[in-house]
């Protein structure tokens, strides 16, 4: 049966019938209605959260076709004679390594897969490590985007352990170094160390079971947690609304931007094609992780410039950089020098990252919802904190690739130990407070802006013979972006004593806040208003560069007489 | 302007304290917008794109029929070509399709910003007591709060539940948990008393102490233990490094002067560190370097470590020459070999 | 001139030039390439010239009699494989007190260097420079040798011969511009920080099977550009720089309004 739609807009006959059989069993109509011409605002920084999205849905494609062809087998063959590559032809080798060469020499298009796979977890990572950075620069993390902020955060955890399993299937000594590594590192825990290290393995590193654990692990429940935290993600992404950044007609209370259809239809759609064409380029002609120059796993062997992917660059990094700190206490030994470096520092990182929202809200004592995004230079503290942390984080990048930094830069490794163990104290502090100024900086920067204009470049000479430069006003809209701030004044409590003189219960608890808050936002720079910028108008003062070509003359004129 | 400059005084309390949000800037048309011609490229261009993205699949698929990377015709440049070919033509056929779509998107359709009103998150006043009276109906229905012993008892239950799954599943992954293990090498004699023979990795010949001379670096294993069942693992612990220094130069204590012989020394090739493979070895400095991260040993004072992260000293295998002049191992390592483990001093 | 021009466009003149230039590359090759012979043996002629080589080059350091000093090796028993290494990588003589001596355009010819090496051979005996057919990567087994590569010598010189750090400043050199007979001549005498493989370590079929190793690692990569054969990081930095520089840049495109 059909449904009359009459009276109303008809819809183009050729889909009529279509969606009517959708709308009657699924009732799409109301779907549509809701979402179909839902606002999405226009920014490239919003598209970094896609860029992880899209390679996500290029990582699950090109992982299905590598099933078909890869063996998560330990068990132990010869490589034929007559397969390539002829450095390894007649060598001892695990399953795992066996088909991982056949797919990539004798699988058409199967060396391609691997590397559009390989790209694509490189990018997927960091596009999930972009866009957070992106989230906590811009303030988008705040209420109500708490737990968005947090599932993120689980997202980008859970894809570091796709990234870990994934990298050990080739069974090649590259990732049979990571493995016995993280078996180090494992057995390093306290009381338990040893036996999650069996766990882990099956028995003794490397055991015959951890790569057949490990592609369970890497194709069905990491992936299957990712995708469920994508949907929940992006569930909300529709429900709270977009963030939009400061600009004329925006504010807390609406969205302003083009329609989900047809434009982030096309715009998002297309952007899918464009990261999945620009993933393919990369594996058509950029080799990665070229597993038949490192040969099958053999605990025996390890190479110059050894590391793992980037995204544990990090943990390799302060491995090196940690002393040898290994105590034994009551006959058990503590391995300082692992469990600081591998085990407390992430820790540490990922917990401050995961409940920095939390911190902010319990510092801030902040309750309105936020859908402007902050500018980064109107939250100086803000922002110098997540630069200082990001600093370390390079420091520990750094740390990682000490070796590569020795040789091609001809230094001595020892030295660049050294430098990068000082610098991760140091340069995350040097980084705080220069970040600090650039910000506010920035914001002087606004504000000269919006009290002289623009220059033009036009210098004009007066009656006086005085030569003054020609400021062009900013018109309104422009200006909004540079004053519509609303900074947040810092905590302001009771005094410690009340009238009668009598200790206020919970003051000490209210200080701490309060000296946070002052931490936070003491420290101001004010956007400009209206007053000042009529005054500025007014006089001409502040740098005695006039704001007008009109009013230059009349005033300059008046000043001589 | 001369109003402004005459009343300055008085301006102050005129001016509102912030500035007023000015509301959506005008739109300002596309050169498309006005020029149909401006139009009418663009639509070429789309155009143009999607041919590319046609002629580039096709391209990919000619190229997977056309070259062969089977073992008997392929080689290592067709497996390029065929990589290069299919991956250029998926790439170039996504780009083109997504390059369309954009420009489509930018420069054709209707490109005035819209406003939609956001709405609170939260549940207005209403709907808010409505779900809280909602709930509380529910919850009188199940008179949970007259009968708090079947609360209890819930929780009890589900606590437990898991553990049929959860124990099993643990259990068995740890294969026979004997952790004792990471304290034995194939360097231990064979059950009849055998001493075990050094041999060269990865051709396994056994080596003699005159065939080691100075500046020497061998790899070695113990003798045969490719046939051993559990190869790999035995050989994750028992690898080690043989060098020969000049016997004046090494600085051995009294209790190891017999574990080396006639300046040839013996370390365990595993990291004490995290387990990686230590196998650099600096003939003149005679330091020994793990390439992971950096911990150097040094091998005329019994492996101290010398620089990085390590935290102890490579273990020594006592060694000895045979009647034929064959090295072979006194007896197993005096420690456990590799990482440290919270009960390795047990 | 006018001739030359007319001549230059006859139908003949690709076929004689590529005549003259495969004439003259065989020249070159004839005059520059050692000749089995000259491996072996040296003639009294070549010792002399290679003493007064010595005499004006070296002696500043080694001393006159080769005898080196506290901080300068003694070459007395180093063999002429060494003495060879070390002067046609250029490495010596040493221009600069660096934490090791790096190889650079050699200041002497093979010949020169063959002659300095058969003078230094006949102070003591050592190591000799290795004939042709023992270095030759075809007569060798790639994928034995990469085996081979890989316990002994990947640890420093990675797993291709891309080459690694040492501690304080000292480095184990790419390995990709080596010749064979440069291959099998720093393993039997073991350069500077490098340990020496002696033929009961790793025998001479061993030595040829790491060359062949090494020389099949030239052939261009089935995946692409390799970007450095370092590993991890240099696919990292390739994926931010290459990778985000694209996706970021079509971003912004699209974020931007069109004009």
């Amino acid at each position: 049966m059909t449904t009359d739609l009459a009276p109303g807009p008809k819809v183009d006959p050729k889909i009529a019938a279509t969606a009517d059989f959708l709308d009657t069993r699924l009732g799409i109509s109301k779907m549509f209605k809701g979402l179909g011409r839902k606002l999405f605002p226009d920014h490239w920084s919003f598209l970094l959260g896609e860029i992880a999205l899209y390679s996500f849905i290029v990582l699950i494609l090109s992982g299905t076709f590598l099933v078909f062809f890869f063996v998560p087998s330990m068990n132990e063959i010869h490589y034929p004679h007559d397969a390539l590559p002829v450095t390894m032809q007649g060598q001892p080798m695990s399953e795992a390594f066996a088909s991982t060469l056949n797919l990539s020499f004798h699988v058409r298009g199967g060396l391609f897969m691997r590397q559009l796979h390989h790209w694509s977890a490189l990018i997927f990572v960091g596009a999930m490590v972009i866009h957070m950075l992106r989230i906590l620069f811009t303030g988008a993390f705040r209420k109500p985007r708490e737990l968005n902020y947090l599932i993120g955060f689980l997202m980008l955890i859970t894809s570091l352990l796709a990234g870990l399993t994934g990298y050990s299937l080739p069974d090649d000594v590259l990732s049979g170094n990571g493995l016995r590594i993280t078996d180090g590192v494992v057995r390093s825990i306290p009381i338990i160390g040893s036996y999650m290290s069996f766990m882990v393995f099956g028995g003794e590193f490397p055991g015959m079971d951890v790569i057949p654990r490990m592609y369970a692990l890497h194709i069905l429940f990491i992936p299957g947690l990712i995708l469920a935290l994508v949907a929940v993600h992006l569930f909300l992404v529709f429900w709270h609304k977009h963030t939009q950044y400061p600009g004329p007609g925006r504010t807390d209370k609406n969205v302003v931007g083009f329609p989900l259809f047809p434009i982030y239809v096309a715009k998002a759609g297309g952007f899918f094609f464009i990261v999945f064409g620009i993933l393919g380029l990369m594996g058509a002609t950029m080799s990665i992780n070229n597993v038949w120059n490192y040969g099958p796993f053999d605990p025996a062997l390890v190479g110059a410039g050894a590391q793992p992917d980037w995204y544990m660059l990090f943990l390799e990094g302060s491995l090196r950089l940690m002393p040898g700190w290994e105590v034994v206490i009551g006959g058990f030994t503590l391995s300082l020098n692992v469990l600081i470096p591998a085990v407390v520092i992430p820790g540490l990182l990922f917990t401050i990252l995961g409940a920095y929202p939390f911190i902010h809200n319990l510092v801030t004592k902040d309750t309105g919802e936020h859908h402007v995004l902050d500018r980064p230079r109107n939250a100086p503290t803000r922002t110098a904190i997540i630069v200082a942390v990001l600093s370390a984080f390079f420091v520990l990048l750094g740390a990682g690739a000490n070796d590569l930094i020795a040789t091609h830069f001809s230094l001595s490794l020892n030295a660049i130990t050294w430098a990068f163990r000082i610098l991760f104290f140091v340069l995350p502090v040097v980084a705080f407070v220069v970040t600090k100024r650039v910000c506010f900086g920035l914001q002087r920067k606004d504000r000269e802006l919006v009290l002289h204009g623009h220059e033009t470049g036009r210098v004009v000479r007066f009656a006086s013979g005085e030569y003054a430069e020609v400021h062009q006003p900013l018109d309104e809209f422009e200006r909004w972006v540079l004053v519509g701030q609303d900074l947040p004044k810092p905590l302001e409590i009771e005094p410690a004593e009340d009238v009668n003189g009598v200790r206020r219960p919970g003051h000490t608890k209210e200080l701490r806040r309060q000296n946070l808050s002052r931490f936070f936002y003491e420290e101001r720079v004010e956007p400009v208003t209206p007053a000042e910028l009529a005054a500025a108008h007014a006089t001409g003062a502040h740098d005695a560069l006039p704001a007008s070509a009109g009013r230059d003359v009349h005033e300059l004129e008046a000043r001589s007489h | 302007m001369s109003i402004e400059q005459s009343d300055h005084s008085t301006e102050l309390t005129e001016h509102p304290a912030t500035f007023p949000n000015p509301g959506l800037p005008p739109h300002r048309p596309r050169l498309g917008d006005e020029d149909p011609k401006a139009a009418k490229r663009s639509e070429r261009l789309v155009l143009l794109l999607f041919t590319v993205s046609v002629l580039a699949s096709i391209a990919a698929i000619v190229g997977y029929f056309a070259i062969p990377v089977d073992p008997e015709t392929g080689s290592v440049g067709n497996t390029r070509l065929s990589t290069l070919i299919i991956g250029l033509g998926l790439g170039l056929g996504m780009l083109g399709i997504g390059t369309a779509a954009i420009h489509w998107a930018k420069s054709l359709m209707n490109d005035h910003d819209k406003v939609e009103e956001r709405h609170e998150i939260a549940g207005d006043a209403e709907t808010r007591s409505t779900a809280i009276e909602m709930f509380n109906d529910g919850a009188k229905d199940t008179d949970i709060a007259r009968r708090p012993l079947i609360k209890g008892a819930l929780g009890g239950a589900l606590a437990l539940a898991p553990l049929p799954f959860l124990v099993p599943l643990i259990g068995n992954l740890g294969g026979d948990w004997d952790i004792s293990r990471f304290k034995r090498t194939a360097w231990a004699p064979a059950a009849n008393g055998d001493r075990i023979y050094l041999a060269t990795d990865p051709t396994n010949r056994r080596i003699k102490a005159s065939d080691v001379t100075i500046g020497s670096l061998f790899h070695v294993m113990p003798w045969n233990l490719p046939e051993h069942p559990n190869y790999l693992d035995e050989k994750a612990k028992a690898v080690v490094l043989l060098v020969r220094v000049d016997p004046q130069d090494l600085k051995e204590t009294e209790e190891r002067a017999s574990w080396s012989y006639d300046g040839i020394v013996a370390y365990s090739k595993i990291c004490t560190h995290v387990g990686c493979p230590v196998a650099l070895y600096e003939r003149e400095t005679h330091h020994l370097l793990c390439p992971c991260h950096q911990s150097t040993f040094d091998v005329t004072d019994e492996a101290k470590v010398v620089f990085g992260p390590a935290g102890r000293a490579l273990p020594q295998l006592p060694i000895d020459v045979d009647e034929n002049g064959y090295l072979v191992a006194q007896r197993d390592f005096d420690e456990p070999v590799g990482p440290s483990f919270w009960e390795r001093e047990r | 001139m006018k001739a030359l021009a007319a001549s230059r466009r006859h139908r003949l003149a690709p076929v004689i030039l590529m005549t003259l230039a495969l004439f003259l590359t065989g020249a070159v090759y004839a005059a520059l390439a050692p000749s089995s012979a000259q491996a072996n043996s040296a003639s009294a002629d070549d010792i002399e010239e290679g003493r007064r080589l010595f005499i004006t080059n070296c002696s500043t350091c080694h001393g006159m009699d080769a005898e080196g000093s506290d901080t300068v090796p003694s070459l007395i028993g180093v063999g002429a494989a060494s003495v060879h290494f070390q002067v046609i990588t250029g490495r010596m003589p040493m221009d600069a007190d660096a934490p090791q001596a790096g190889a650079k355009p050699p200041q002497f010819n093979d010949e020169q260097a063959r002659q300095l090496a058969a003078y230094v051979a006949t102070l003591g005996p050592g190591p000799g420079i290795p004939g042709e057919d023992v270095v030759d990567p075809e007569l060798g087994n790639a994928a034995e040798g990469m085996q081979l590569f890989r316990t002994n010598c990947a640890m420093c010189h990675n797993f291709v011969g891309a080459g690694g750090a040492l501690s304080n400043g000292k480095y184990a050199p790419a390995l990709d511009d080596s010749t064979p007979i440069e291959i099998y001549e720093a393993m039997i005498t073991g350069p500077q920080s490098m340990p020496v493989f002696n033929n009961a370590n790793l025998n001479e079929e061993d030595k040829r099977n790491i060359i062949a190793f090494l020389i099949s690692q030239r052939e261009p990569n089935p995946g692409g550009f390799n970007l450095g054969s370092i590993g991890s990081v240099s696919e990292g930095v390739w994926a931010f720089l290459v990778g985000f520089g694209l996706l970021i840049g079509a971003a912004v495109w699209i974020g931007a309004r069109s004009s």
